[in-house]
This record gives C-alpha cells, sequence and structure tokens, in this order.
C-alpha cells in the first residue's frame, strides 16, 4: 500500500511543513503520493514533482479550491483514499482543520501530532502538551495522520520526477465561503517555524520595555514569544503566547527573559534544542530547563546582549 | 436559535501530570480536574449570544464518566439552560464523542455547536471537525471572533498565517480559541442556582454509539529529561558560548 500526503501550499509554491511531512510519510511506507488540491496551482506540481521522495503527483483544480476550505478538500481527499494504507498531512492549523474531517467521512480513529513514525501503524505522540509521550497503535484498516512538523527534517527538494497525473475535482460545499485573509504584519518569522525565538515574561515590568527584546530579536531575525503571565497582564497580544494554551514551539535557540517558568510555559518550549534563561532569581523553574543560565537583572543584561552582538562580525540566521 | 455547547472535564492546566508507574496512564487520583479551558469559551460565547436577545436556549452536553456531570453544572451556572452527560467508561476516541453528538444533535436540532478547539488532556484537535463531517455541516475552526448575521455566521479564524474570514450557513459547528472572549466565572447564586437545572443522563448505548477505542495506547511515559545546564557568569561568556559551544548565533 501506498502514502497519501495532502500539500500545503498557497498555490504558488509548496508551504514548508509539506516537505516535514512528507519526511514523515516516507517513513510510514516508502511509496508516497502527493495530492494537490488547489486552482491555478501548475508550479506547485512541478516542484512537488521534483521531491525524490514523491513517487506521484495527483493534482485536482478548480476556482473554489483556491483557498483551501476543508468542506471543499474532504470529499475529494475521500475519493481518491481508497487506494491508500494512510493518509497524513501536517499537525498545523491546516492540517488540523481538513484532516478529522477526512477521518470522520471515512469512520477511522485520526492520530493527531506525531512526533516519531515507530512502525506503519505505531506512532509516538505527545500529549498533556507534551508532558507525557504515548505510544499509540492505530487498528484501523487505514490510517488517518498528522505529523509534528518540527519533529521531522526538511525532505530534499531536487532531483527527483515523479509523474504528475490530473484528477477531477469533487463537487463543491457550498454552505461555506471564504471572505479574507490578513497576514500578521510582521517582518519578523512565524512563531511556530522560527529558528530562533526570544520570549519575555512578567518580568519585563510592561509593554514598552518588549522593544529590549525586539532589538535583540532583529539582530538574531527571531519571532517574539511570550510567557501568559505577560499576556494576561497586557504586555503584548495573545498570538505571541508559548505554552500549553499557546504555541508550542521547538527553535533552535530558544531565549527566555523575566519568565519564572511556570508549568505550563516550560509545556510550550523545552524541547527546544538550545535554552537560555535570564532571571534575577536564582531559584526560578525556568533554570531547571536551561542550558545556559544567567542569573542578572534583565534590565542590565538585555542591553549587554545587545552590545555584545553587535560585536559579531557576523550572526547565524 | 439553540445552540449546543460541547464541554470535556480534564486534569486542570496548572496542574503537573504525572505518569503512573506501570505506564498505562497518568494519575488522575486526587488530582484537580477542570472544565477544559476553550470550552469554557465556547460557553461563554453562548451565553453572549443568548444575552444579546439572539438565542433562547443553551444546552451544555458532555461525554465521560459520571463525575463529568460538575464540567457542565458549571456550564449551567455561568448560564447554560440545561444539560446532558452521555455516560462513558474509560478513553473515549475524538470520533466516538462526534457520533455521540451526532446522535444529540439530530434529536435536539440546534443552529450552532460550540466547543473548544482542542482538549488539553489528549490535545487531539479532532470532535468538532468530525462531527461536522458526519453531519455534512460547515465547519469554523479555531475561531477568534463570531458575528451572527441573518443566516450566516462570520467568523474568524486563528491560523497560522494570521487570521482568515470565513463565512458559513446555519447551522454550523464552531471550535473555539482561547481568544475568543474572557470567560466570566461563576457567582455563587448562580452556582446553586445551577443545581437545580435539569441535567440528563444517557448513556452511549442508549444512543447505540460504539465507543471502543480504535488506537492502542501502548504505553506513556514521560518526556526524556533534559540534562541539567550551566549557569553563566556575564553575558559576555552567554554570547560566547552560543556561538562556539551551542554554534547558534
Amino acid at each position: 500500500m501506498s502514502v497519501l500526503l495532502i500539500a500545503e501550499h498557497n498555490n504558488k509554491e509548496v508551504r514548508p511543513f509539506t516537505l516535514n511531512a512528507i519526511t514523515a510519510a516516507s517513513q510510514m511506507d516508502a511509496d508516497v503520493h502527493v495530492l494537490l488540491i488547489g486552482n491555478n496551482c501548475g508550479d506547485v506540481a512541478k516542484s512537488l514533482s521534483e521531491i525524490p521522495a514523491v513517487k506521484k503527483v495527483l493534482h485536482a483544480e478548480a476556482a473554489y479550491y483556491e483557498n483551501y476550505l476543508a468542506e471543499n478538500f474532504a470529499p475529494l481527499v475521500v475519493k481518491v483514499s481508497e487506494k491508500y494504507s494512510h493518509i497524513v498531512s501536517s499537525a498545523n492549523t491546516f492540517g488540523k482543520n481538513l484532516m478529522p474531517r477526512i477521518a470522520a467521512h471515512l469512520d477511522i480513529s485520526q492520530v493527531s501530532d506525531i512526533t516519531k513514525v515507530i512502525s506503519s501503524d505505531t506512532f509516538l505522540r505527545p500529549i498533556y502538551a507534551g508532558n507525557v509521550f504515548a505510544t499509540v497503535k492505530s487498528t484501523d484498516a487505514k490510517k488517518c495522520i498528522t505529523i509534528r512538523p518540527t519533529s521531522f527534517e526538511l525532505c530534499e527538494t531536487s532531483g527527483g520526477s515523479a509523474p504528475i497525473e490530473k484528477i477531477e475535482a469533487a463537487e463543491e460545499f457550498t454552505l461555506s465561503k471564504f471572505i479574507k485573509r490578513e497576514g500578521v504584519k510582521s517582518d519578523r518569522p512565524e512563531l511556530g517555524t522560527a529558528r530562533v525565538v526570544v520570549s519575555g515574561g512578567r518580568g519585563m515590568q510592561n509593554g514598552e520595555n518588549f522593544k529590549l527584546l525586539t532589538d535583540i530579536a532583529d539582530k538574531l531575525n527571531a519571532a517574539i514569544g511570550a510567557s501568559r503571565a505577560a499576556v494576561d497582564a497586557g504586555y503584548i497580544s495573545n498570538e505571541h503566547q508559548v505554552g500549553q494554551t499557546g504555541k508550542v514551539v521547538v527553535p533552535d535557540l530558544y531565549i527566555a527573559v523575566g519568565i519564572s517558568g511556570a508549568i505550563q510555559h516550560l509545556a510550550g518550549m523545552k524541547e527546544s534544542k538550545i535554552i537560555v534563561a535570564i532571571n534575577k532569581d536564582g531559584e526560578a523553574p525556568i533554570f531547571s530547563v536551561a542550558d545556559y543560565g544567567l542569573e542578572a537583572d534583565l534590565f542590565e543584561a538585555l542591553p549587554q546582549f545587545l552590545e555584545e552582538l553587535n560585536k559579531l562580525n557576523s550572526i547565524q540566521k | 436559535m439553540k445552540i449546543l455547547v460541547a464541554v470535556k472535564r480534564v486534569i486542570d492546566y496548572n496542574v503537573q501530570v504525572r505518569v503512573k508507574e506501570d505506564g498505562t496512564g497518568v494519575v488522575t487520583d486526587n488530582v484537580k480536574m477542570s472544565s477544559n479551558p476553550p470550552d469554557d469559551n465556547a460557553i461563554e460565547e453562548a451565553v453572549k449570544i443568548k444575552e444579546a436577545g439572539k438565542a433562547t436556549e443553551i444546552i451544555a452536553i458532555t461525554v465521560g464518566e459520571e463525575k463529568s456531570q460538575e464540567t457542565v453544572r458549571k456550564a449551567l451556572a455561568v448560564g447554560a439552560d440545561r444539560g446532558i452527560l452521555i455516560k462513558t467508561e474509560g478513553i473515549v476516541e475524538p470520533l466516538a464523542v462526534a457520533k455521540a453528538l451526532q446522535k444529540i444533535v439530530e434529536k435536539e436540532k440546534p443552529d450552532l455547536v460550540f466547543m473548544g478547539k482542542q482538549a488539553i488532556d489528549d490535545d487531539c484537535n479532532q470532535t468538532g471537525q468530525m462531527l461536522s463531517a458526519l453531519l455534512n455541516w460547515p465547519q469554523a475552526t479555531f475561531a477568534s471572533k463570531i458575528e451572527i448575521k441573518d443566516k450566516t455566521l462570520e467568523v474568524t479564524r486563528e491560523v497560522d498565517e494570521g487570521l482568515e474570514t470565513i463565512e458559513v450557513n446555519l447551522p454550523a459547528i464552531v471550535t473555539c480559541d482561547l481568544r475568543l472572549n474572557e470567560p466570566r466565572y461563576a457567582s455563587l447564586p448562580n452556582i446553586m442556582k445551577a443545581k437545580k437545572k435539569s441535567l440528563e443522563i444517557l448513556t452511549a448505548t442508549d444512543l447505540g454509539v460504539d465507543t471502543t477505542p480504535r488506537v492502542q495506547q501502548i504505553k506513556v511515559e514521560e518526556p526524556p529529561k533534559r540534562k541539567a545546564g550551566i549557569k553563566v557568569a556575564s553575558v559576555a561568556e552567554l554570547v560566547n558560548k552560543l556561538r562556539n559551544e551551542a554554534k547558534v548565533i
């Protein structure tokens, strides 16, 4: 049997999490077919066909596929799914929205947000916001799986030449309508995918002081994060919240400033590769997960940090 | 307009969850339980709609063990009119929950179904989408803003790229994000009043829903502990370590 991977894209380019999902899919079975559903997305089909791990691209076009409404995508995936043992997508808002709709249509109990493929039917997935890992085995004949993108490497994107097969669109679902999409107005990388995250907590004392963090974030091309305490205190808006009820991030470098390290915050960032904590309270729980801890007043440490970064002649971005 | 709100009883978000020694699950004995946080937003939104005169009845429903009544009672205390508990034993997967909810939707015929976008215990993020698939209704997931129009709903969704706005015809399913609103606390008099509200108890068997898990939980374990780090004495040392030891800047 083969794996059917649902591509996420914007009709011009493949979105990067698709590349992580292809890596995960190829660990379930080497025969990975990608289903591309969109509108005028021929360029995306071509770039998907060049991915060595992809053995075939199925390409469906319709005007109503432009904005990836799950209600339109799901019936087509269901129609195509017959020959496949696994249906896979990334566990970001695209896949989270879509996959359960497919799974319910197929009467399959979905396995969400896996971080490891143990065998073709057994997977590792975090529960309780990553405080517990569960090994689970799907007993459904066909599996619906979403994968945590940050737990799988990006696949190679060139050198392949998979055939592209055009397939017919499914009927339009007319009860839901896309209106608009507004991007976050920011030159910074997305919090969920940033290589570096600089986060502030209640220790920042007010919203203006976040400027100290944004200066450093500019230097490191980092996203800005925050603890729930900082969000609740109104220092920064909710989309920056890292933690159990916010976003789970796994950057190469996470810098926690003035964050004590409550359980719900640690749940959102403790899988980061390198963690730095800057806090004046040497007993703060954040130090128990930090690779490098600096016990200092952040209002002295942050300007010095910026100064030291300015001294470096190049910075990895 | 009638609104059905699905809620779930979970381990309180402030509790440090511990794994049982035999790896069969997590410790729940003597652990503080609460309603799933985004489900509080779902109830709050329904109550606000009713207060605005746009809804006539709110039904709070849960699928779970006997004690899940507490969670329904809490919803009744913040403004739901009556409650339903569908009693089950052990782990009930989202697909089975969606099937049970489907039965109730077919009976109660609500115009809107609200629930949290995700439960903070199993972190599945499936039930709302599954229910809308089973009913073939529109789905508006991860909602951070809801505007009721005549026979439609305009919903702003929290997506990775930012905010997305969609319009869905009623009846529809909405799954709620934490940003949707600020859930109120139940006042003591309302908690007392909620005790008198109707709470119907059914079983999954009554509804003809098979809740046998399809995904076996083989074991649960604690994630690997991070190795203890070091304290650095100065910012200069920190930057030096990040560059030359960790090689991340």
